[in-house]
């Protein structure tokens, strides 16, 4: 790609490094150039804070309930108060953390330097989805300041329209708001990546990071505003006492289910797609090597969009669903795992006989791979009709899924995170400190979840605060690795913190990434690129040059030998 | 066409002709959100209508097919007075723009007046759902088996939740969109579209078609449901 060298002759500067001269953090002061801003990498930060703050919330509910499942008995908190740590977990966890953590964050700050725009579409629409994130999230908090939801965070009728006594309309509504938020996100994205691409940047050319979110974004076009009017019909159903899924009036809560599974399927692809974007990012930057099979990979993104839509009947084999339904169901969830094993196997192919380093972003990239899969793996098995009977709601699905969110999306996020931390601040993070946290991210998660697996498959169901003494050994180990991992995630936000004030300065290029984000200077300038950039090659072109680190079109500066 | 010293020109973009572009594309895509959110009552009627189709016919044999219909007709002229005031926004008439617009908020009124009238209607006859609902108003007394006399009876309330959940959002729609149309006329009054740039009224133009076009379908599957054999 044509490179816009950004070098500086001063004394003692990090070439590209931009915290010194104007820059997207220091163009504007003052708390109202943050709240009002229209810039896509400010708006970034302010989702960026928001979404972490969100993230501990949901790891504090966590803790309650991993602390009450140590011993058999329910001693710690009783029946109601356990229902409402779960369901509070899931819904701050799903809807105000997953769903917007990749896309808003670093989707928001990356996609339109990635292709070489000024900003996305609509800057103020972007900021628009902001404020309704804000929105929702504050409904949500009024209703877990009234004493919280514990409908668990499918919202299930007839229960939750019906016999719950609990903030659901509260609760409800800051899910439907908090929507919107991510529904206006995809749409600037499509709208953006259409539009506004660099000269010369085709759309085979676009970074995978690209192809992903457009995936997801076109999921959160189409799926999102579903769930949104079904959960509004909950909603209403309770507050009007209308009777759109009561059964005593010949109204079908299986109905529910079906209209909630139809965007809540694809919901889990709005969390996993984005993070498969960051992963052939980090797979590419760090083997120095082009891509293994591009195409399959940026179709693969739109496989798992379009077939996602048609799998959320497997939600629902023992609902009652026709068993000709349920074998049709069964049949596409098998299909859509092989556009998510075309990806796992060409990051495989990619790592052969690359420059394989092992900075912490390329330590979660490949844990990543080993937890997606066996996450996945595991799905094939909940697919499988017969043996869902016997796994439905147990703690095997838990642990499946939480494969696939924590092992797949979370690890995507921190790698993420740390792989564009030095983009984003200006500033290099102490790669010891990350290598230790993510050694211990993945002890802890895996000491957490899979002995869930374990429990599950033995018979454990999930949703209760007491089990039977011969499980209590494996909920023990869970609860100790959650404990582990509750220290592993705080000990980044510990250190990224401290690097936004002593971090070493970083410079344009700290990896020798390929990427037009990696052209400018570290942090940005407002409007990112000081010419209109015109992109000459495909993405990952890293053959071309056998040594980075003496290309003089990639600015030097590696951070690692 | 791709000026960039136009007013209403914004940075980030190539030029005027791009913005326009993503403007429009930016409301088709918003189009197809509203589709599936719509797309969720849609579905819900289907599987209601399947499971009890009596309840269906009795209870929009209640509704006033005159004033549907009539209200129908008032929509469809508001495309109308709607499509040449963007037609007039690309000539650049500043006069005709701002009257078809103000013609179209006239008749999205008229609709929605029409509109709270059948409410009204409906609240008197105790047809709202709830406890208040009475449906023996319905008169279904000729369904001849008592068990199927009876789940109609239950039934009723679903359909008359779903005619006030898709009539109410589809009038919610209408509500929203009357201010912003008023806003555009404002704009068009001083002199902000021409030739050159008129996407506010073309795109505010595509929502409002999209919203008669929803009634369109709403009309005939909720007032002239026949009766099932």
């Amino acid at each position: 790609m044509q490179t816009e060298v950004v070098t500086t002759k001063s004394e003692g500067a990090v070439p590209g490094n931009g915290l010194d001269r104007e820059n997207y953090i220091n163009a504007k002061h003052g708390i109202w150039s943050w709240l009002l801003t229209t810039d896509h990498k400010r708006i970034a930060i302010l989702y960026l804070i928001t979404i972490t703050l969100m993230f501990f919330l949901g790891g504090a509910f966590a803790a309650g309930v991993r602390l009450e499942l140590m011993t058999p008995k329910g001693d710690l908190v009783d029946s109601d108060a356990y229902n409402k740590l779960f369901t509070m977990h899931g819904i701050v966890m799903v809807f105000f953390f997953l769903i917007p953590s990749i896309p808003a964050v670093l989707g928001n700050f990356l996609i339109p330097i990635m292709i070489g725009a000024k900003d996305l579409a609509f800057p103020k629409i972007n900021l628009l989805s902001w404020y309704i994130y804000m929105a929702g999230a504050a409904f949500f908090m009024v209703a877990t300041l009234f004493g919280g939801v514990e409908t668990g965070w499918t919202f299930y009728t007839p229960y939750s329209t019906a016999f719950s006594h609990t903030n659901v309309i509260l609760a409800a509504v800051g899910i439907f708001i908090s929507g919107f938020s991510s529904i206006l996100t995809g749409l600037n994205f499509i709208v953006t990546i259409h539009k506004m691409r660099a000269p010369g940047l085709t759309w085979f050319r676009m970074p995978l990071f690209v192809w992903a979110h457009y995936a997801t974004s076109l999921i959160q076009i189409l799926g999102t505003p579903v769930v949104a009017v079904t959960i509004l019909m909950v909603a209403v159903e309770r507050l009007l006492k209308l009777g759109l899924f009561d059964p005593a009036l010949g109204g079908d809560p299986i109905l529910f289910q079906h209209l909630f599974w139809f965007y809540s399927h694809p919901a889990v692809y709005i969390m996993i797609l984005p993070g498969m974007g960051v992963m052939s990012e980090l797979i590419t930057a760090f083997t120095r090597k082009r891509v293994f099979g591009y195409e399959f990979i940026a179709i693969s993104s739109l496989a798992i969009a379009v077939v996602g839509f048609l799998v959320w009947g497997h939600h629902m084999f023992v609902s009652g669903q026709s068993t000709y339904a349920g074998m049709v169901f069964s049949a596409l969830s098998f299909l859509v795992a092989i556009p998510s094993a075309v990806k796992v196997f060409n990051w495989s192919a990619t790592l052969y006989k690359g420059s394989v380093s092992w900075e912490s972003p390329m330590m979660y990239a490949i844990g990543f791979i080993g937890l997606f899969t066996i996450g996945g793996l595991t799905g094939l098995f909940l697919a499988a009709m017969g043996l869902d009977i016997h796994m439905h709601d147990t703690y095997f699905v838990v642990a499946h899924f939480h494969y696939i969110m924590v092992g797949g999306a979370i690890f995507a996020y921190l790698g993420g995170i740390h792989f564009w931390w030095p983009k984003i601040t200006g500033r290099m993070y102490p790669e010891y400190w990350a290598r230790v946290a993510a050694v211990l991210v993945f002890a802890g998660f895996n000491l957490t979840f899979f002995p869930q697996f374990v429990v599950g498959y033995l018979g454990m169901p999930r949703r209760y605060h007491a089990y039977p003494d011969e499980f209590q050994v494996l909920n023990v180990m869970s609860t100790a690795g959650a404990s582990l991992l509750g220290i592993a995630y705080l000990i980044p936000m510990l250190y990224l913190t401290w690097s936004l004030f002593a971090g070493k300065k970083a410079p344009a290029n700290p990896w020798g990434a390929k990427g037009l984000e990696w052209t400018i200077q570290s942090p940005p300038t407002t409007f990112n690129f000081d010419h209109q950039p015109v992109v000459t090659e495909e993405a990952y072109a890293y053959a071309e040059s056998h040594d980075t680190s003496h290309d003089p079109a990639a600015p030097p500066a590696q951070a690692h030998a | 066409m791709s000026s960039t010293h136009h007013p209403a020109y914004v940075h980030h973009f190539e030029n005027l002709g791009e913005q326009k572009e993503a403007a429009t594309f930016g409301m088709w895509v918003f189009i197809a959100q509203e589709i599936l959110f719509f797309g969720g009552l849609f579905g819900a009627y289907a599987v209601y209508r399947n499971l009890h189709p009596e309840a269906f016919y009795y209870g929009s044999h209640h509704l006033n097919i005159p004033l549907g219909a009539f209200n129908t007709a008032v929509l469809i002229c508001s495309s109308l007075t709607m499509a040449l005031g963007v037609h007039a926004a690309a000539l650049g008439k500043r006069t005709q723009i701002v009257g078809w617009l103000l013609a179209t908020v006239f008749l999205g009124s008229v609709f929605l007046g029409i509109k709270v009238v059948e409410y009204k209607e409906k609240f008197d006859h105790h047809l709202v759902p709830g406890t208040s609902f009475d449906a023996s108003q319905l008169h279904m007394e000729s369904i001849e088996d008592p068990a199927l006399l009876a789940k109609a009876h239950k039934a009723a309330q679903i359909y008359y939740s779903l005619y006030f959940s898709m009539t109410g959002l589809h009038a919610l729609h209408m509500i929203i969109g009357i201010p912003i149309i008023l806003w555009i006329a404002a704009r068009a009054w001083l002199g902000q579209f021409g030739p050159e740039y008129h996407s506010p009224v073309e795109i505010v133009g595509l929502y409002w078609h999209f919203v008669d076009i929803v009634w369109i379908f709403l009309f005939p599957l909720l007032y002239l449901i026949p009766k099932p054999h």
